[in-house]
């Protein structure tokens, strides 16, 4: 049998290579590092042609926010029902006053948002407007919820 | 003048290990925050922001995300799976993604179109887009703002 050859007392180990490599891996993940915001959605209700749900045995009661734009594309004014409204604040306080912050049949439940936006309209507006009507926001975060049923009328033609 | 005791190690070793064990957990770190998802969420879309837009408790089902952006000429484009497209043009794309859905049993109304709208477009553009969908059979449709933290 061979003789084993008496070993060093201590081994060592190369490490260059290794950390050589592990500081390209930071410097790789560090490079791709990008900040995420977080995001959430809105549901919205298409119209597709006639309705394909069952009819519920209470129509529901339709709101009509009318959004025109000036040739910019911003805000030239806001519409609720045919008369006009200040702003998305005071949107959202004329939805409160339709369907209560109380939820509950014939409030929120039943009440649908029609928002009618002009072509060139900036969609940052839609999204504002779609706030105004969807809640109201507490002081702790939490929301009291309004609207939750919101479609479009069907796309205008480009002017 | 101190007379110097001697002249040292020849050879001076460090410990590398508190080093190597931080780079670990650097490396780990920026592993766990890597983020792939550069295909949803494209940096040059610019959501609109709202207090009310907080993320969903459920991932969404069969999600296709069509992010409308304006482009450096001001044309709409419609960014999916990386490529920009005009918004006219994306019913072939829908097209393929209902025919994979098709083939794996499911139906096109069943799927979540996402869409990470830019608020400097205009709605007219997005209204259009979403007509085109539901021409391809897609019925749900979820539209995407950044959530505002302000209190």
């Amino acid at each position: 049998m061979a003789k084993r050859e008496s070993l060093p007392d201590k081994i060592n180990i190369d490490m260059t290579p290794m950390i050589d490599c592990v500081f390209q891996l930071i410097t790789f993940f560090m490079l791709t590092l990008k900040t995420v915001f977080v995001e959430g959605d809105f549901d919205i209700r298409m119209p597709l042609g006639p309705s394909g749900g069952a009819p519920s045995e209470t129509p529901p009661v339709i709101v009509r926010v009318k959004m025109s734009a000036d040739p910019n594309g911003e805000l030239a004014g806001i519409s609720m029902n045919g008369s006009p409204v200040g702003g998305f604040d005071q949107l959202r306080q004329k939805i409160v006053g339709i369907v209560g912050l109380n939820s509950g049949p014939g409030g929120a439940e039943n009440t649908e948002v029609e928002l009618d936006c002009d072509y060139g309209l900036k969609y940052v507006n839609v999204v504002n407007a779609i706030t105004a009507v969807s809640g109201v926001p507490q002081g702790d975060g939490a929301v009291v919820e309004l609207v939750k049923k919101i479609k479009f009328t069907a796309p205008k033609k480009r002017k | 003048m101190a007379r110097r005791e001697s002249d040292g190690p020849t050879k001076t070793d460090i410990d590398m290990t508190p080093m190597i064990d931080m780079t670990f957990q650097l490396i780990t770190f920026f592993m766990f925050t890597l983020n792939f998802s550069n295909a949803v969420q494209d940096d040059r879309v610019q959501l609109p922001t709202s207090q009310l837009a907080k993320p969903a408790d459920a991932a969404a089902e069969d999600p296709i995300t069509l992010q409308v952006w304006p482009d450096k000429d001001g044309q709409t484009k419609v960014i999916y799976n990386g490529e920009a497209i005009r918004v006219p043009d994306i019913g072939g794309y829908l097209e393929q993604e209902k025919r994979i859905l098709v083939d794996a049993g499911r139906k096109p109304a069943e799927a979540t179109l996402i869409v990470r709208g830019d608020g400097r477009v205009m709605t007219g553009e997005v209204q259009d887009l979403i007509k085109i969908c539901q021409e391809k059979g897609f019925e749900r449709f979820v539209l995407r703002a950044q959530y505002d933290e302000r209190k």
